[in-house]
């Protein structure tokens, strides 16, 4: 069997009294969509932070590409490839479409204590920021402040963001939130493709994209994972109609 | 890319601030009015303290609250140097002072850099009003320290004699002197210029629009903004050292909280991150304390009615009204 690209192991994050993440574990295998749903409250974005580094969880360990990553901060994880999306956008607003994304092409490319070359006439920025908002449909935007872009086009805009990372595993939480049913049609045949350049753990309510995207749903309830299998597996487990589906179905 | 016109009106407006502030000396000196290029230098010198500051604040959003700090001790370093060579006793065992601008002015980018690297290392662990309380408490260290050494004039400050040379120019006429200084604010403004456009630049405008978006993409903002900090910093010195050989003198109140307050105004009045801001800024500034110091001693009120006006109406500042809304490629 395959090396897992990301491993989280027995994690635990408490905010007071609340276990927001009571021992956690899951992997995300390579080429694989990972499908973590769940009611709301259920820790998902907590975990989606711990893992990308916002924050630290109080035990356990997250290992990415082998290596042991608890101790980095979100700078450092994400130049080691972990790209990631907001539930809630969060983007340079006063920078077009198109700066935000070069942004991540020049910390990409290495160093940002450059001081004199002007970024704005430089290809080897703009060029591959261009590529990847063209490959979100976002292309005829590029120039428009971020602020200015609608809902579904920041998320677009993120994901823009984390492809031009070069990221070799995406946290995608919610980039269907906001959206149209149009828009989600065009985001789920996009993300399905985009496995194969590296596997997403993907945290979305659009229950339709869940079920058509996933390779296995972890069902998280009050900070546990209470079941993880197939889309087959998951649908007929009568726990999870229980604890989740049963009241959103 | 479309097609960017040939010059913006932000340009068009800079380069009549620009030819402005070097035409007025002119014809003030054609016309035997030295007290009007001592004027101008002022600005210019102001101009280019806030030139320093408007990197951190202006394009990082970090509002130090003491950048009065580096004003000073660009100013002593003048002060200090000039006095040495002046007594003819050595700074330290086999160093000595100088009258040298050029040298004062590398001293004071090393002593400030030097400083503001563990002040920035650790004000910026915090943000919001603790940084702004944090760089104040710094600034004010300084400040006292500089009041209660005896060394150097304490509370009395630090007269240069003679005015420090600079080759080839004579700096004890006003004229050359003005000139000295709005060469180097044209520097620094060409400094702030490439620094905006670069990749730098874009990653310090970024950690102040959305840090976490920086971190996301894993560029650490700390960093950043630290290179930043000390950056500006070295360029208020130099404006600093200015300062004192204008004055011919340097007291502890160029490193008071006024003079970091001061230098915030200015920034606000012409128009926090844009090029021509700090210029805007101190123009009005030093127009303001001229035309209302000759009529009332209370022209601070009439600056605050201004500054009010500035807040509430027109956050743009001067350039805001004149070159419209700042653009980001």
């Amino acid at each position: 069997m395959a090396e897992p690209i990301l491993e989280i192991r027995d994690l635990q994050k408490s905010f007071g009294a609340l276990k927001a993440t009571d021992g956690v574990s899951l992997t995300l295998m390579p080429g694989e969509i990972h499908a973590l749903i769940g009611p709301n409250g259920a820790g998902k974005s907590t975990l989606i932070h711990q893992i990308s580094g916002t924050f630290r969880p109080d035990s356990g360990t997250i290992r990415f590409l082998g290596q042991d990553i608890s101790g980095l901060d979100m700078a450092a994880r994400a130049r080691l490839g972990l790209g990631r999306s907001f539930q809630i956008s969060s983007l340079a607003q006063e920078f077009s479409a198109l700066r935000n994304v070069m942004l991540a092409v020049q910390a990409q490319q290495g160093s940002s204590f450059r001081f004199f070359r002007p970024v704005m006439s430089d290809r080897s920025l703009t060029g591959p920021a261009m590529a990847m908002l063209e490959r979100v449909g976002l292309a005829a935007r590029a120039h428009l402040p971020a602020a200015e872009l609608s809902h579904g086009e920041r998320r677009q805009l993120e994901i823009a963001i984390a492809l031009a990372l070069g990221s070799k595993a995406f946290l995608f939480d919610e980039p269907m939130a906001g959206m149209g049913p149009e828009g989600s049609k065009a985001l789920t045949r996009f993300l399905d493709g985009l496995r194969k350049q590296a596997p997403i753990l993907l945290v979305e309510h659009d229950m339709d994209a869940v079920f058509a995207l996933a390779d296995r749903i972890s069902v998280l309830v009050y900070g546990r994972v209470i079941a993880t299998g197939s889309v087959d597996e998951i649908r007929n487990d009568p726990e999870v109609r229980r604890a989740y589906l049963g009241e959103a179905a | 890319m479309t097609k960017a016109p040939f010059m913006t009106r932000e340009t068009v407006v800079n380069t009549i601030l620009a030819l402005l502030l070097l035409g007025f000396p002119l014809a003030a000196q054609t016309m035997g009015e030295p007290f009007y290029i001592t004027l101008a230098t002022r600005i210019a010198i102001l101009a280019l303290a806030a030139v320093g500051l408007n990197i951190a604040l202006g394009l990082g959003g970090l509002v130090s609250f003491g950048h009065a700090a580096f004003f000073g001790i660009g100013g002593y370093a003048a002060g200090i140097l000039a006095t040495h060579a002046f007594d003819g006793v050595p700074l330290l065992a086999g160093i000595p002072g100088t009258a040298s601008m050029l040298v004062i002015w590398l001293v004071a980018l090393i002593v400030c850099g030097l400083v503001a690297l563990p002040i920035g290392a650790i004000s910026l662990r915090t943000t919001g009003v603790y940084f702004i309380m944090i760089t104040l408490a710094f600034a004010q260290m300084i400040y006292y320290f500089a009041v209660s050494w005896p060394a150097y004039g304490g509370e009395d400050g630090l007269s240069i004699y003679v005015r420090n040379e600079f080759p080839g120019v004579n700096t004890a006429q006003p004229l050359p002197y003005f000139l000295i200084c709005y060469a180097l604010l044209m520097a620094a403004l060409g400094l702030f210029w490439l620094l905006r456009g670069s990749r730098f630049g874009a990653a310090l405008q970024a950690a102040r629009q959305n840090a976490t978006r920086l971190a996301a993409v894993g560029i650490a903002p700390f960093n950043i903004r630290l290179v930043a900090f000390i950056i500006s910093a070295m360029v208020t010195g130099v404006a600093g050292a200015l300062f004192a050989d204008l004055n011919k003198f340097v007291s502890p109140s160029m490193l008071s909280w006024h003079m970091s307050g001061e230098l915030i105004v200015l920034i606000i009045l012409g128009g926090k991150g844009r090029l021509f801001g700090p210029v805007a800024g101190a123009m009005l500034y030093v127009l303001i304390e001229y035309a209302l110091g000759g009529i009332t001693e209370r022209w601070q009120f009439f600056l605050g009615l201004i500054l009010l006006g500035v807040v509430l109406f027109a956050r743009g500042g001067l350039l805001g009204l004149l070159a419209g809304k700042a653009r980001h490629g």
